[in-house]
This record gives structure tokens, C-alpha cells and sequence, in this order.
């Protein structure tokens, strides 16, 4: 579904990302997993357009989409939980719920999904009308995974969404997650927490100072002892 | 008391004015942070056109006046709006990466461009507003007002209500207020940045055609350097709001009419007759320092850091 070819993202005259190549089925869960620092968010900025990649190729079923702009992925069926949520914070949960819909017209539909985000977060329920700049940063991230979802993707990329979390919304966050790929979207998972992300993931990549230095099934890296050095501190 | 609700009903049609002029700088500064230094511009081409046609199809006899000002105001919206999206086009965006001075200058340069292009079409003279409506005065509790000032205050407060309707009913607006907040992640949700950008000006310049007729209707005059000091003072209207927030600038127009209009009326006993009524703009700039000394986030504003 995905396949990214010697991506390169550099900032003035600094590389970040220095020619990873990786790929994503349609239907699986694929993590890229790092340090601070490794390059995944700039990986995943480039994906999603919001930065301009320095080469590489960037094909999504089978359409060069490295060029387009990013308010036209969203209508390719990619969508994206930004670092930090990126929710709009005078904006209302329902509204930036709707926000998330802006691409689609067809509202009875809109009014299911928003019903279906709902299901997955009664919390958001609750806070309907609130402002999402007042929700605590675990209703945000849920909020920011609500939004993506209703634009309908085919392809979810989420950008570290245990960042900052209480451990046990972390949890919360994450049993939401794999329910969402039991309904059989794709995603690619980028996350500091290796092991969180290798358990919930079906494949891996393991990135360093803007390279994939590995990859392989997520079971077999959760038990590789280079992994479990250096990113599952044992 | 006399004095009081006669500069109260002077200070509020002026403010109506000074609120829709307001409204195009701070839509603008609360989507991409930049001062349209030449919106007072927008709104004295906005004057010129309409005078232009209304004047003509007032001497060309036989069209009814509602007519005519419609086509006045019609035609000096389009002018606007092709023109606050030209200048967007031409002047800001492609200066958007680029250190916040240089659209500042740009700004002041497409300023100075549009009076003299403006001097140029329609003459270094004031232009008088052809004499077509019956002026009808009303008193009430010894204040007078006219039914001019009725109309300006009345088409203000539809034009605001349609506006709020836009920004906080429609998906559109939404995509606007989200683009203010975030607009990496707005582009992310499909939303077209430049065209949000784009429709910010052309609004405004809209609002500032509207205004620009008012404006003339009440003064009955015109002027290619009209537009400098009315901006000037929305500019400072939209400050006092809170720079960036739309219902601010409502009341930060509105209430920089009446405190001007109430310090015309009154500086002559405050300083003794020392300074008279003509001193009148140095209260709207009193304000202007008074907030950003005191309060630079102004009345509703709530940002406090500066945004590139």
C-alpha cells in the first residue's frame, strides 16, 4: 500500500532522515521505532507533506504522492495524528471532530462516524461542547485519533501517541488502537516506546540517526537482543 | 447631557464604520499574523468606485435611487475584492517565509501605490457625494440624528451578523477558525491554505467596500488620502479588541467611535477651550498607546506571544 524508496529529509544542511526505504501492506500495523532524535517524526512529516522532503520516492497504491500537497492527501485516504495532537484548541471536541470530516458531504454518514469515534471514546461523548483546549493532553490525543478517523482513511499514520501520557491512558489509547486495526485499517505506528509499539504492531523498523538500521517481525525484534539492549533498556 | 447622547449616536455610527474596517485587518492578522497595511486603501478605492457610479447613474436621470446605491455598492465590493486578493497575491504571499518586516514593507509600499493610482483616476480634489437623498432628521431627547446615520448602523449590524453566521456556522468558517489556530494541521484535514488565506482578504476587502460607501455617505466627501487615517483607526479599533479576534474588533470599533466622538464633544471644557473639537483624532492614538501599554493583548485577545 505503502512504499517509501530512499527518503532523505534535511533541515538547512543537516540530513535527518538519510535514505530509509520501508513499506506498508494494506491491512497490517507496521512500527517505526527509535530514540529521541532518529529522525521518525521528520520521516513521518514528509509523508504527510508537511515538510518538503530532500528525495526519495513516496508511492501510495502505486501513485507518487511525494509531490502533492498536503491538503490533498487527506482525499487519497491518508490521514494523520500529528506529534503533540495538533487539536484546535477554540475549537469545540464536536467541531474538530467535523474538522476531521471537511474532505466529505455525505452528512448521515458523518453523523455515524462521529457516533462510532463516540463509541471508541465515551470521554469525547461527554465533552462534546467543551473547547479542546481544555480537555487534559489523554482526551486530546483520543481527540486527534477521533478526528483522523473520521475522514475515512485507508492509511492512519500516528505520530507518538503515548507522548506525555499517564500510563494507564496510555493503555486506554493503545487498546483503541488495536481495535481500530482489528477493523482492518492500515497503519504505521511511530513511537518511542519500543516496546508498547512492537507489542501491539505485526512488523518493525527500527530507526537511527536517520537510517533503519533494522527490521523484522515485531515478535521476533521484541526477543533480539540488540533491541532489547538498547530500546528495551535490559 | 444633550451633548452626551448626541456624540453617543455620532460615536456609534462612526464606530459602525471604524468596526467593519476593523474586521478586515484582524481576519487577515488572525490567519497568517500579518498587518494589511493597505486595507485603508481597499476602503477608499471602495469610496471612489461607488461615488464614480453612483454619480453617473444619478446624472444620467431616471434611475430609481435604491438602484442606484446598490449598484454603487455592488460595484465597489467586486472592485475590492479583486483587489484585496490581488494584493494578497502579488504583495503577501510571496513574502510568506520570509522575516515578518519585509510584508510590513510591502504592505506600506501597496499603500502608497494604490493613492497615487488613486490620485492619478480620480484627481488631487475632494469629491462631493451627489446631493440624492432626502435627509430626514429625527429627535429624540434632544440628540438629532439622520437617516443616513439610521442606515449605516442598520446595514453594519446585518453585515457583522452575516459575517459571525459565516465564520461560526458554516464548515467554511470552521476551516477558517482552524487554519487561525493550526494551519499545518488544517492543510492535514484537507483544507486548501492558500484558498483560506485568499478568502480572508477578499472578505475583509469586502467589509472595507461597505464601509468605504458608508463612510462617503456620511462625510458626503471623498478623498484619495481618505483611506490613510480610517485605517489608522481601525487599525487601532482592531487593537483595542484584540488583534485577531473578530468579535473585538465589533466592539473595539464600536467603542472607539463613541470615545472619540465623546472626547470631540468634550475637549473643549476639559482643556478650557484651549483645544477644540478638530483635536479629536488624538484620542483614537491615546488608545492605540494606552492598550499596548497597558493591555497589548487587547480587550478580547487572548495571545500574548508573537506569531511569525
Amino acid at each position: 500500500m505503502l512504499q517509501v524508496n530512499g527518503l532523505r529529509v534535511a533541515y538547512g544542511g543537516i540530513q535527518a532522515v538519510k535514505g530509509i526505504t520501508f513499506h506498508v501492506e494494506e491491512g497490517e500495523m507496521v512500527a517505526l521505532i527509535g530514540a529521541n532524535g532518529a529522525g521518525k517524526t521528520s520521516t513521518l512529516k514528509a509523508l504527510a507533506r508537511m515538510l518538503d522532503s530532500a528525495g526519495g520516492s513516496v508511492r501510495y497504491r502505486g501513485k507518487e504522492i511525494n509531490r502533492l500537497p498536503a491538503h490533498d492527501l487527506v482525499r487519497e485516504g491518508i490521514a494523520l495524528v500529528p506529534e503533540g495532537r495538533g487539536v484546535f484548541p477554540r475549537l469545540t471536541v464536536a467541531e474538530n471532530l467535523e474538522m476531521g470530516a471537511f474532505i466529505r458531504n455525505d452528512k448521515s454518514e458523518i453523523v455515524r462516524d462521529m457516533a462510532h469515534v463516540y463509541d471508541h471514546f465515551p470521554r469525547l461523548k461527554e465533552r462534546e461542547t467543551q473547547l479542546a483546549g481544555t480537555l487534559s493532553g489523554g482526551e486530546q490525543q483520543m481527540l486527534a485519533i477521533g478526528r483522523a478517523l473520521m475522514s475515512r482513511p485507508k492509511l492512519l499514520l500516528l505520530d507518538e501517541p503515548s507522548m506525555g501520557l499517564a500510563p494507564i491512558m496510555v493503555q486506554k489509547i493503545f487498546e483503541v488502537i488495536r481495535a481500530v486495526a482489528a477493523e482492518g485499517m492500515t497503519i504505521l505506528l511511530i513511537e518511542q516506546n519500543a516496546k508498547l509499539a512492537l507489542e501491539t504492531s505485526k512488523r518493525g523498523y527500527v530507526m537511527e540517526s536517520g537510517q533503519i538500521t533494522l527490521t523484522d517481525e515485531s515478535q521476533a525484534l521484541l526477543h533480539n537482543p540488540k533491541v532489547r539492549e538498547a530500546y528495551l533498556g535490559e | 447631557m444633550d451633548i452626551f447622547l448626541q456624540q453617543l449616536i455620532n460615536g456609534l455610527t462612526l464606530g459602525a464604520v471604524y468596526a467593519l474596517v476593523a474586521l478586515g485587518y484582524t481576519m487577515v492578522y488572525g490567519i497568517i499574523g500579518l498587518i494589511n497595511f493597505a486595507h485603508g486603501e481597499v476602503v477608499m478605492i471602495g469610496t471612489m468606485v461607488a461615488f464614480t457610479i453612483i454619480t453617473a447613474l444619478a446624472s444620467a436621470g431616471g434611475v430609481p435611487t435604491p438602484i442606484i446605491f446598490g449598484a454603487g455598492l455592488l460595484a465597489a465590493v467586486m472592485c475590492c475584492m479583486g483587489l484585496g486578493w490581488g494584493l494578497e497575491r502579488v504583495a503577501y504571499r510571496p513574502l510568506r517565509h520570509a522575516p515578518r518586516l519585509a510584508p510590513l514593507i510591502t504592505a506600506i509600499g501597496m499603500s502608497i501605490l494604490l493613492q497615487n493610482l488613486a490620485m492619478i483616476v480620480w484627481g488631487r480634489n475632494y469629491i462631493n457625494f451627489p446631493q440624492m437623498i432626502d435627509k430626514v432628521s429625527y429627535e429624540v431627547g434632544g440628540a438629532i440624528f439622520t437617516n443616513v446615520q439610521v442606515a449605516i448602523v442598520l446595514t453594519a449590524g446585518v453585515t457583522m451578523i452575516g459575517l459571525l453566521y459565516l465564520i461560526f456556522k458554516t464548515k467554511l468558517g470552521a476551516a477558517m477558525r482552524a487554519t487561525s489556530q493550526n494551519p499545518h494541521v488544517a492543510a492535514l484535514m484537507g483544507v486548501n491554505i492558500n484558498r483560506v488565506i485568499s478568502l480572508a482578504f477578499i472578505i475583509g476587502s469586502a467589509l472595507g467596500a461597505i464601509a468605504g460607501l458608508m463612510v462617503g455617505s456620511y462625510y458626503e466627501i471623498a478623498h484619495y488620502q481618505m483611506g490613510f487615517m480610517l485605517g489608522l483607526k481601525a487599525f487601532t479599533a482592531a487593537v483595542l479588541g484584540g488583534i485577531g479576534n473578530m468579535a473585538g474588533a465589533m466592539v473595539g470599533g464600536l467603542l472607539l467611535g463613541v470615545i472619540e466622538a465623546l472626547g470631540a464633544g468634550y475637549i473643549g471644557d476639559l482643556t478650557g477651550g484651549f483645544l477644540g473639537s478638530h483635536y479629536q483624532d488624538i484620542f483614537a492614538f491615546m488608545v492605540l498607546i494606552i492598550v499596548l501599554m497597558f493591555r497589548p493583548s487587547g480587550l478580547f485577545g487572548e495571545r500574548t506571544g508573537e506569531r511569525a
